[in-house]
């Protein structure tokens, strides 16, 4: 008998040792709300993602213990992610981020399989009864960019450099345009299209190329420090996109378009904590601090500054929208009338180009 | 006492098949340590990163579903590499496969005729080819580089496709976003097993592996094309046309490289993106490589590479691993791999200075 004692207690003491593993794993995890995002590129230290990831940290900074989260970056769109958004769901992820307008087919994919986790999906326009959609309202931040950019050139020639001639991207070269019409009617703004979202080296071609055709103020609607970069560089004014590149552009940066997450991923955590989440289109701007500028520089004058700091309060208390007519299409033709402005649906299949933008929309 | 680099009398027969096997090895080993070093633990890291993603039905589905493309591809581009043609330009071919394919579904989108499917495969296999012709043509007839012909050719076909889905081929209800309509179910894959995204494309790539078999080693083109790429002036002094084998190696590329952008977009996309390929017709070439230009061999490499792929996403996940390990892992393979080949064929010698200079003039 003695000989059989040793195993059968090693054996007992194992079991023991694993059940109770297994259960005290399970009650600590237990009301942590699990949330996974989904990354088009890597985090680095500006763009896209960059702030998506501040926005992450953000979460956790404030729900504390409440949550966990988990990130996958550089995710292709396409069938790559299909399969990454399933396993985080599958491995009991309850809210899903996914960042990316090409995840939103697969994110749908997903949530049919997947009822009881729900998906937030950013710059898409599909919804479902667990996914809700969410974007910012950009083009404010352009709008208010633009009057800086429009008080602040010599040349009157302003740069855009933009990634794909979609909606979202044509909304933003319109409210700079008009933005920058708004103080200085003399104004005119060139375009060129590098067709990526990043691609510092083409990035940084073409804000040589506007450079050498005499503009002085270069914005760009794409994912790298590279136009900002080549403005410090080159000796003029740039006026950055996502992040605040100050870093990258010390003298050349005037202030930057920034998306801010955070306030609007703890909001939905909450409401997913406190099951009252329901499936929205949410389109956030000033007003709900999902858009915000970086520190205006020092080289802008301040009666400037108080201008931008006055349109900005009047945008967020609806006052004022950054597509009031009188607006002229870039032929001339009446695109809004005086004392009217443009409706979202407009807005979202934007496809012209308003006066004062040279060039035409690539077909 | 200096190192010096000789090359082998008689390079081992049976090592080229182990270097490989002994690169995965040595990719294994140095993957754990740096996972150490990282402060992981290596026994869950090595579990998260080879065992977690193919611990059910869906992930294996999933595993085949990545590893089919680079299959297909994988043996149409060894058809080339084994006569020294080098086709670099895979990637660019089944976009073109893809753009041909695609065409076929988007017109016809809303039918349900059976024929669709086998319609839009033979527009990917057509383009495909013709993809793969030009740099055929421009080496037979100019001489042109055919790796530098190819490479440039992958941009100008991944531009095409952006073009159309920036322009003609763009969803009307989409908002002016750049995709396709989403396909309707007449032209797509059937789904094999319930439950994962394992599609009929699977089989076609199977096939390949049989197909591509019994072409490389038991075909007299097969013989041809082996013995071009080991003596060009054998191979034409035996009367075997070297035109022919240019247009053979890159066409059977261009036409693998077709079919498989039509099973991505007929199986796990189901739609026209403006990009179909994350990397598949660039680390097809790895592919081949590891796979000792052998069908065989191809089958499992492309199955290690998908696994690398997969891996890389859950070490992500349950060890917060960023993704780059997923591309040192794959440097590493075919490092090793290079570094194994290299001393098959030389080998390092110590010697005595004495001696080196005894032999110099």
């Amino acid at each position: 008998m003695k000989q059989n004692w040793l195993p059968r207690t090693v054996l007992f003491i194992s079991a023991m040792v694993f059940i109770v593993a297994g259960f005290s794993s399970m009650a600590f995890g237990k009301d942590k709300l699990k949330i996974g995002f989904v990354y088009v590129s890597p985090i680095g230290d500006a763009g896209w993602t960059y702030q998506h990831d501040l926005g992450r940290l953000a979460v956790e900074k404030n729900l504390g213990d409440k949550v966990s989260t988990k990130f996958i970056e550089s995710v292709p769109e396409g069938a790559e992610a299909e399969r990454v958004i399933r396993d985080l769901a599958k491995s009991g992820y309850k809210l899903i981020f996914t960042t990316s307008f090409g995840y939103m087919n697969p994110t749908l994919k997903v949530a049919k399989l997947f009822p009881k986790t729900i998906f937030e999906h950013s710059t898409g326009y599909k919804l479902a009864k667990n996914v809700g959609t969410y974007m910012c309202r950009f083009y404010e931040g352009r709008y208010l960019t633009g009057i800086i950019a429009g008080k602040m050139t010599k040349s009157n020639q302003l740069g855009y450099v933009a990634a794909f001639p979609i909606p979202e991207v044509i909304r933003g070269i319109n409210a700079f345009t008009l933005g920058a019409k708004s103080v200085n009617p003399d104004i005119r703004v060139k375009v060129i299209w590098v067709n990526s979202w990043f691609d510092p080296g083409k990035e940084r071609e073409a804000s040589e190329a506007l450079i050498d055709q005499g503009v002085d103020v270069i914005t760009h609607h794409t994912d790298s420090t590279a136009p900002v970069m080549t403005a410090e560089e080159k000796g003029v004014y740039a006026i950055g996109y996502h992040s605040d590149m100050s870093k990258y552009g010390p003298n050349a940066q005037l202030t930057a378009t920034t998306h801010v997450w955070g306030d609007y991923y703890t909001k939905v955590a909450r409401q997913v904590l406190d099951g009252t989440w329901k499936s929205t289109a949410v389109w956030g701007g000033i007003k709900d601090g999902m858009i915000k500028l970086a520190p205006i520089s020092k080289k802008v004058p301040a009666d400037v500054v108080e201008l931008v700091k006055k349109t900005q309060k009047s945008i967020a208390d609806g006052s004022f929208h950054p597509f009031t007519g009188p607006i002229r299409r870039q032929d001339g033709k009446l695109l809004v009338k005086a004392g009217k402005h443009l409706t979202d649906k407009d807005l979202l299949g934007m496809n012209y180009y308003v006066e004062g933008i040279i060039g035409s929309i690539p077909k | 006492m200096v190192f010096k680099i000789e090359p082998r009398p008689v390079p081992s027969r049976q090592m080229k098949y182990f270097s490989p096997l002994i690169a995965a090895l040595l990719m294994l080993v140095s993957g754990l340590l740096i996972f150490t070093l990282l402060g992981k633990n290596p026994v869950n890291a090595f579990y998260a990163f080879f065992i977690e993603p193919v611990n059910d039905f869906y992930g294996i589905g999933e595993l085949f579903i990545k590893a089919s493309p680079l299959m297909l591809i994988g043996i149409g581009l060894a058809i080339g590499f084994k006569a020294n043609i080098w086709n670099i330009g895979a990637e660019g071919q089944l976009t073109m496969g893809a753009i041909f394919g695609g065409g076929v579904a988007i017109y016809f989108n809303g039918s349900t005729s059976f024929f669709i499917l086998p319609g839009m495969f033979l527009a990917g296999i057509a383009g495909g080819m013709f993809w793969a012709s030009i740099p055929a043509f421009l080496k037979i007839r100019y001489n042109a580089n055919e790796i530098l012909v190819s490479l440039m050719l992958n941009y100008v076909a991944v531009l095409i496709l952006s073009l159309l889905i920036h322009g003609p081929w763009k969803d009307p209800q989409g908002y002016g976003f750049p995709q396709s309509v989403l396909f309707s179910e007449s032209a797509l894959l059937p789904v094999m097993v319930e439950g994962t995204r394992l599609h009929a494309g699977v089989l076609i790539s199977f096939a390949a592996v049989g197909v591509g078999w019994i072409f490389l080693l038991r075909s007299f083109i097969g013989y041809q094309l082996q013995v071009s790429g080991l003596a060009i002036n054998a191979a034409s002094y035996a009367g075997f046309k070297y035109k022919k084998m240019i247009w053979i190696g890159l066409l059977a590329g261009g036409l693998t490289a077709g079919i498989a952008g039509v099973s991505e977009i007929s199986g796990p996309i189901g739609q026209l993106l403006p990009s179909v390929s994350p990397g598949y017709g660039f680390a097809a070439i790895i592919v081949a490589y590891v796979g000792r230009l052998h069908p065989g061999g191809i089958f499992l490499s492309s199955l290690l590479m998908a696994l690398l792929y997969l891996g890389g996403e859950s070490a992500q996940m349950s060890l917060d691993l960023p993704s780059a390990v997923t591309g040192v892992f794959q440097g590493m393979l075919l490092f090793y791999l290079l570094a194994a080949d290299f001393l098959i064929h030389f080998q390092i010698r110590l010697k005595s200075t004495s001696a080196l200079k005894g032999t110099r003039p």
